[in-house]
């Protein structure tokens, strides 16, 4: 064997033996961006193991739906205690894997709009989707989606594709919510003022910042990170009358993890300020929980929805596919 | 003799099996899945999949000829003018844009012929009115020409650097005129390598995923791979996955078929070079146009990177060159491309030498064996396999086997040795057979065989172009990720990687850093092998 192949192995093989500590240990399957040096992940696990004398070992995919497709073909013999990071699109079909168990822990703390109550998945953050605008390319915002979607011809929108990007399903939810029936007619109309559409939210972000588009797909709370990271006001969500949608991000115990008394203590953290506090800044979404300290300010001036639009889990699974089938139609003329 | 090429075609066979393992494993793990679920095989067979398809088709066929026909006059143009100034550097910009994330280079692109871009003013008034950028067919073309351009331009350079420099000092002798050696000289090999390099970069357009979507403005304008992709991601349908990818393999068969009968079999010259490698001295003329191309190519290449630069210089490099993390993904980067080009090149070299093994003896007479065709152009046809399905097979399989983290890093390099081989194959096989052909009857009758002939015979005549697959596999093997997906990625954190994370946290800037410094080091990576080459 090469010796360069062989201390590839050896490395890899050194990286996998390090975490063998005789110390309990809670295993938690979420998303990339999460355990980056960027997200939540390093602030979460040192002050879960500050409080709970175990190790908390994150293991990371692309994704939340690599998240339930890893746990789906993992099954029953998975190693996760928990998975954090799938959102309410998702949550039907993972129930019904039948591989989650119920959190059993009181959600006194959480606060989502519209409140929450589900026996197995718990909240840990949320945001509305919302459009973003570039003030250096157009200064009027527009004042609700209608008004979008009949709008100047000239003003370009990125949005993400619903087949391979989570934000993409939202506005597809978002429209139909808005729209119902008449959701294909106002794609029709909308479809001339997409710029283009990519396959996920970071190439579409790209292309706005760079001023291909005067106008994205994304978050309420996105003006928030120019604001604290850049100190700059050039980008803000538009505030629309119809209300925004919401995307709500969730953890919940596998029946593997059900048996670790780590579990429930983790779940119950999560809706505390030990978790809480870090998702602002890192994750850049609303926590869903108890904070210590308050928001920094630039968070009170994202656009606070006056309605707040959703589907049900139950809804979307049963819809996603047609709805999407009849985005594509449209969409490919 | 019989025993000798026994052994090269042994040494074939274990390459072959090798990626057939690789393909037959992930495809056995997703079917393994798919029987429980069968029914979006049948579902996946609908009108729209003939729609994609047909503009699969489409757009890679015209890509295809886009990219190569250019590059054959400029190959051509680059190898009658071995003393262009800054010759060395274009070729090495040349391998650049494969070690290119897409969206990175999507952006190079747009930062020119964009909405916002540098010519959007002089578009807009020729085409009197606001310039919507080059979104649509031809932003796909564009794009896909500036991966691949430059890729068909190295290759066929290497083709006709085959070329023995006696056959130049006759042509000058005889007096030929660039149209005579280029019809009796030039186009025989050129003929020969094209089939192989039009059918690789027809791979590479076929597969095309985040350009098609990004600059081809929607769902208008989707590939197969998008499909398999959704049905693989965001799905989870292998069954659906594995139908769509044997269409796509199928499709690419049939295609390239075709492309191997326009092609010749190449004839490798039985005699030894003794003269320099030097091609005949072009006319005032022919100079001129072949300067003046080349610098087009230059600037159509050079210009999207100029872009890159310019908005890599924006981030804050000395916060970023500072930064751990940048080390540690440049070391991961480096160690993985390293272990996955040398593997790359074993393979390749296993069946380009079994290949040609096969070729002597039946003395190029009859049909080429099924077995010689699979060593040939079979194991190209790894690149239409897309790696999200290599991958999630892959895991499927591991995962009633134990631990699936270390594995992570381990199909990183395997799916990238294997991805990069068609390259590393396009770049050693002209070499090989001309020199192995030249010394078959020699070493014959000296009685020089196995690892001897290997070493001592063989490896002179093609170390330069093994060093140039090498580079050509490290280069790819800096890029993708998807096979990973499912695997847990911390381990393998990747420059790329390092960039689409940045990318996806709002950090634009650290990511327009971290892609200059990715062309940075791929372009040392060129310069190191371009270093061992002279010296080799």
């Amino acid at each position: 064997m090469p010796r360069p192949v062989l201390a590839a192995l050896t490395l890899a093989a050194a990286l996998v033996a390090l975490p063998a500590a005789a110390q309990e240990k809670l295993t938690i399957y979420t998303y990339e961006s999460f355990t980056s040096e960027w997200g939540p992940g390093p602030a979460v696990k040192k002050n879960f193991e500050d409080v709970c004398a175990c190790e908390v070992d994150f293991v990371a995919v692309a994704d939340g739906v690599a998240l339930l497709n890893r746990l789906r073909l993992e099954g029953a013999r998975t190693s996760a205690d928990i998975v954090l990071g799938l959102d309410t699109n998702l949550t039907h079909e993972a129930k019904e894997t039948g591989l989650f168990a119920p959190h059993g822990i009181s959600l006194e703390k959480v606060n989502i709009p519209g409140g929450w109550s589900d026996d197995v998945f718990v909240p840990f953050d949320y945001g509305y989707f919302a459009i973003i605008q570039d003030t250096e390319a157009f200064s009027t915002p527009y004042k609700s989606l209608k008004a979008l979607v009949n709008g100047y011809p000239e003003q370009r929108l990125v949005i993400q594709d619903p087949r391979t990007s989570t934000p993409g399903l939202g506005l597809l939810l978002w429209v139909k919510a808005v729209y119902g029936d008449d959701a294909a007619e106002a794609w029709e109309r909308l479809s001339s003022r997409i710029l283009t559409v990519t396959p996920g939210w970071s190439e579409a972000y790209s292309l706005f910042t760079s001023g291909e588009a005067s106008m994205v797909l994304s978050y309420t709370t996105s003006p928030a990170y120019h604001e604290i990271a850049e100190g700059s006001t050039r980008y803000k969500a538009m505030a629309f009358e119809e209300g925004h949608y919401l995307q709500v991000e969730v953890a919940a115990a596998t029946i593997k993890g059900a048996e670790n008394p780590l579990t429930a203590q983790f779940l119950e953290f999560m809706t505390g300020p030990g978790f809480q506090n870090a998702i602002p800044e890192t994750n850049w979404m609303f926590p869903a929980g108890e904070t210590s300290k308050p928001l920094n300010p630039a968070f009170d001036h994202a656009v606070k929805p006056g309605t707040k639009l959703s589907f049900s889990a139950d809804e979307v699974a049963a819809n996603r596919d047609a709805w999407v089938k009849e985005w594509l139609e449209i969409m490919s003329r | 003799m019989g025993q000798l090429s026994d052994r090269r075609v042994l040494a074939g066979l274990a390459g072959l099996t090798a990626v057939g393992l690789l393909i037959g494993g992930a495809f056995a793990g997703l079917i393994s899945q798919a029987v429980t679920e069968w029914s979006g095989a049948v579902s996946a067979l609908d009108p729209y999949l003939f729609r994609i398809t047909r503009f699969t088709l489409w757009q890679a066929l015209l890509s295809t000829l886009l990219s190569v026909a250019p590059a054959i006059l400029i190959a051509r143009a680059l190898a009658r003018h071995p003393d262009f100034p800054g010759r060395s550097i274009i070729l090495r910009l040349f391998a650049l844009p494969l070690a290119l994330p897409a969206i990175v280079a999507a952006l190079g692109i747009l930062a020119l012929l964009g909405r916002a871009g540098i010519f959007a003013d002089l578009l807009g008034w020729l085409n009197g009115g606001q310039w919507q950028g080059i979104y649509g067919l031809s932003g796909i073309l564009v794009a896909h020409v500036f991966f691949n351009l430059p890729l068909a331009t190295r290759l066929l350079l290497h083709a006709l650097e085959t070329v023995p420099g006696d056959q130049w000092r006759l042509a000058a002798q005889l007096g030929m005129g660039p149209a005579t050696s280029f019809r009796l000289i030039e186009w025989p090999v050129l003929r020969a390598a094209l089939p192989g390099v039009a059918g690789l970069i027809f791979m590479l357009c076929i597969t095309s995923f985040t350009i098609v979507l990004t600059l081809g403005g929607g769902p208008r304008a989707t590939t197969l791979e998008v499909a398999i992709y959704q049905a693989l991601r965001f799905d989870f349908d292998p069954a659906r996955a594995v139908t769509l990818t044997i269409i796509q393999i199928a499709l690419t068969v049939m295609v390239v078929t075709l492309l191997i009968r326009l092609g010749t079999d190449m004839v490798g010259d039985p005699n030894l070079p003794v003269s320099r490698r030097r091609p005949s001295i072009a006319s005032r003329r022919e100079t001129i146009f072949n300067f003046a191309l080349i610098l087009s190519a230059l600037l159509f290449v050079a210009a999207p990177f100029v872009a890159i630069i310019v908005s890599g210089l924006q981030a804050d490099l000395s916060r970023l060159a500072s930064d751990p993390a940048l080390h540690r993904a440049t070391l991961t980067s480096l160690l993985l491309a390293i272990i996955s080009a040398g593997l790359s090149i074993l393979l390749s070299l296993s069946l380009t030498v079994a290949r040609s093994a096969l070729e002597l003896k039946r003395r190029g007479q009859g049909h080429p064996s099924i077995l010689e065709r699979l060593l040939d152009t079979g194991a190209g046809f790894v690149l239409v396999v897309p790696p999200v399905v290599v991958g999630a097979g892959w895991f499927i399989l591991l995962l009633h086997s134990g631990n699936v983290f270390v594995m992570a890093p381990i199909m990183v390099i395997t799916v990238n040795a294997v991805m990069a081989m068609p390259f590393a194959i396009r770049a050693i096989r002209p070499a090989w057979d001309g020199a192995s052909k030249r010394h078959e009857k020699l070493c014959a009758s000296l009685g020089i065989t196995g690892f001897n002939r290997l070493r001592l015979i063989d490896w002179p005549s093609i170390r330069r172009p093994a060093l140039t697959a090498f580079a050509f596999a490290m280069a790819l093997s800096l890029g993708d990720l998807g096979v990973i997906a499912l695997f847990g990625s911390d381990a393998v954190k990747t420059l790329p990687y390092l960039l689409f994370e940045r990318m996806g946290s709002y950090r634009t800037a650290d990511a327009a850093g971290i892609a200059l410094f990715l062309g940075i080091v791929c372009l040392a990576l060129m310069m190191l092998a371009d270093r061992t080459r002279r010296n080799a």
